[in-house]
């Protein structure tokens, strides 16, 4: 983050209405630098203007948020990705996640707990949403049933997630603060952190072929 | 789309007259077969173009004895026609029909007749034939002309085989086919349900393709008639000179192959893409149908109750998990179940409900899913409870709910943000609602409990113990 305070924001999203909604609730929390309405655009204007985080909608013309992540990251680590989305399917959250995106919440966010996420996001932590708390559980819950079958070079430091980490998600899940989860663990706040980008860091290296076919089961469920 | 054109006198085909009520009897008149005499036969008139046919095109004032035939819609075998000779008559339409069969045995020539019959004399309750309409249709026009080449080539065989009986029988009922092709493609909407429902699953088993052993069976079926054919013209020519005009025959039959071969296959790939081009259309027609019915319903009601924000998040709410259920979970708008089966259902239909009842948004998060039993049923009871509790008392605005499907058992959250409470304190009124959820899981082997402190929101949790058949 810059020296100033205010993080700069880049905002990644073909909706006009829903941009211009954004900018309205950050206010002058942030400073936004830049908005891009499509794929080619965005990758060019991030890397050009290199902003503390990018507020990235999932679902975009050209190849959705993914290829966002993909254009930017490889050359410039250090850009932080929020995830936005309307959507609730799986697989596009767990795509975005495993492309990069630090953290994921809805667009039905409020301004407050959105401006949290980005400061969140823009000090490294990840931000996760009671959904995708959910979303994990599900997927990681359905990886151990049939991690004992498999034998195709499992992780399990990977694949699994420890029991505080499982209990970290679930009161997020429940729609818990961080501070609150903390509180309700007696740990510090810094340990939910840490315990959440740990989890992050899983979803994102674990097994790709099971975390993917989980979430094309969902979809077809 | 051909079809799309009826009864619009819109055309690009040159045999189609301004007024199209004159156009079948113009064309009728001149029409080869037009002499034989049957009842559909009318003098070639001379066309009048200031003249209009508001009703029934293609009657004549001169034929009164004729003028009210009309296929019948009630008594129909194929197209109506002998129902319609019957009425017109009096004479029984059994008898009508057997003579019909027998003089199609005999000569062939009746049942391109009946064929004419069927596009030009119009259906009972409708007011123009389907002649009219298909002369507009001209993929369905170059189908019929296509089939001409197949007419010549069995013209060619019968004629090298000095066969005529066949002769004289196959050339009406080809063209007739061709004829049939017309029909489908331009018949009312109401005939054509008739014909894909009633009529083509008779006339061809197991043709749908659905079945690969019907495929076989079919197949089967060809080769032995085809063989069958080979050996009675080997064994009914005992020479092979005999065989030689069978030969030149081949050959021509070759020519023509090649010749129209490739058109053919034109017109096979033009068909199929209309086809695709149609089932695209209907789609799109369905989807903006759907948009229009929820969305921009919806959207004008939020309009108009603009000053009500309560009611605008509630409708949007409901529009939002109508919408989600039509993408994502494939369900059409309206029919969401009001009876759940799974665990996923029956938390989705209370979510449904205490936003609407209450104005309220409620956050689900799921983990796994189970079929529902008695005790799921009773936790979801509850839940529901814990939840009105919240919208009603706690003055937050979101509630969340959190169920996660354990092998032994599902645990069920439901937590505000609200006011909160002391519960060692609780208000008469509320003590009972507590006691209520408390006592519902206990009764079905679950357990309840409740924490809240003032100022720090409530959350209520449930455990209901499931038997391991029903864990996912």
């Amino acid at each position: 983050m810059t020296a100033g305070g205010r993080p700069r924001i880049f905002l990644v999203e073909d909706h006009a209405v829903f941009r211009a909604g954004v900018r309205a609730e950050l206010g002058d929390a942030v400073e936004v630098i830049g908005e891009a309405d499509e794929v080619g655009a965005a990758i060019e204007l991030i890397n050009e203007r290199l902003p503390d985080v990018v507020l990235l909608d999932v679902h975009l013309p050209g190849g959705g948020g993914q290829a966002v992540l993909q254009g930017v990251l490889p050359l410039h680590p250090e850009v932080q990705f929020l995830a936005l989305s309307v959507s609730d399917a799986p697989e596009d959250v767990i795509a975005v996640i495993r492309a990069g995106a630090r953290g994921y919440i809805t667009k039905t966010i409020s301004g407050g707990e959105l401006l949290q996420a980005v400061y969140r996001v823009g000090a490294g932590d990840a931000v996760f949403s009671p959904r995708l708390a959910g979303f994990v559980l599900d997927a990681f819950s359905q990886l151990s049933a049939t991690a004992g079958t498999r034998t195709t070079g499992l992780d399990p430091e990977l694949d699994q997630l420890s029991p505080r980490e499982r209990e970290v998600l679930r009161l997020i899940a429940r729609g818990y603060t961080y501070k609150e989860v903390a509180r309700d663990l007696t740990i510090s706040a810094k340990t939910v952190e840490s315990h959440v980008s740990s989890v992050l860091r899983k979803l994102q290296l674990s097994t790709r072929h099971e975390l993917t076919r989980w979430a094309t089961d969902r979809r077809l469920i | 789309m051909a079809r799309d054109h009826r009864g619009i006198a819109e055309s690009t085909d040159p045999v189609t007259r301004p007024h199209g009520g004159a156009a079948p009897d113009a064309a009728l008149g001149n029409h080869p077969n037009g002499h034989s005499g049957p009842p559909w036969h009318y003098a070639p008139r001379s066309h009048q173009p200031g003249r209009s046919h508001p009703r029934r095109p293609g009657r004549r004032e001169g034929h009164h004895h004729f003028r009210n035939i009309r296929r019948t819609s009630d008594a129909r075998v194929l197209a109506g026609v002998c129902g319609g000779i019957s009425r017109a008559t009096g004479i029984d339409v059994t008898i009508v029909r057997i003579g019909a069969v027998l003089v199609s045995l005999a000569a062939g020539f009746p049942v391109l007749i009946y064929a004419l019959a069927w596009l030009i004399v119009p259906l009972d309750e409708e007011t123009s034939n389907i002649f009219s309409r298909a002369l507009s249709d001209r993929r369905g026009i170059r189908l019929v002309i296509s089939v001409v080449p197949v007419v010549i080539v069995t013209q060619f065989i019968v004629s090298a085989l000095h066969i005529g009986f066949i002769g004289i029988i196959s050339w009406p009922v080809f063209l007739a086919a061709g004829l049939t092709i017309l029909i489908w493609r331009n018949a009312s909407e109401h005939e054509r349900v008739w014909i894909d429902q009633d009529l083509v699953p008779m006339l061809s088993v197991g043709s749908d393709g659905s079945s690969r052993w019907k495929l076989v069976l079919r197949a089967g079926a060809g080769v032995l008639l085809a063989a069958g054919g080979i050996m009675v013209l080997i064994l009914g020519h005992t020479t092979t000179t005999a065989l030689r005009p069978l030969g030149g025959a081949l050959l021509v039959i070759a020519a023509i192959v090649v010749i129209f071969g490739p058109w053919w296959l034109t017109l096979a790939r033009d068909l199929m893409s209309e086809r695709q081009a149609r089932a695209l259309a209907e789609e799109r027609a369905q989807m903006a149908a759907h948009v229009h019915d929820s969305v921009l319903q919806t959207l004008a009601l939020i309009q108009r109750s603009a000053d009500d924000p309560r009611h605008v998040v509630r409708l949007a709410r409901a529009q939002e998990r109508e919408l989600r259920a039509w993408l994502f979970e494939g369900r059409a708008p309206g029919t969401i179940s009001e009876d759940a089966t799974t665990l996923s259902q029956g938390v989705g239909l209370l979510q449904r409900q205490v936003e609407a009842d209450h104005g309220i948004t409620v956050q689900v998060v799921l983990v796994g899913d189970c079929a529902l039993t008695d005790g799921l049923r009773a936790l979801l009871d509850a839940a529901r409870e814990a939840t009105v509790n919240a919208a009603k008392w706690s003055g937050a605005p979101q509630v969340s709910l959190y169920a996660e499907v354990e092998p032994a058992a599902v645990t069920l959250f439901v937590r505000d943000r609200g006011r909160g409470f002391d519960p060692a304190h609780v208000p008469g009124d509320r003590q009972g609602i507590a006691q209520s959820i408390t006592a519902r899981m206990v009764r079905h082997g679950g357990a309840a409990a409740i924490r809240s402190a003032p100022g720090e929101g409530a959350e209520v949790e449930l455990t209901m113990p499931v038997p391991p058949v029903h864990a996912r």
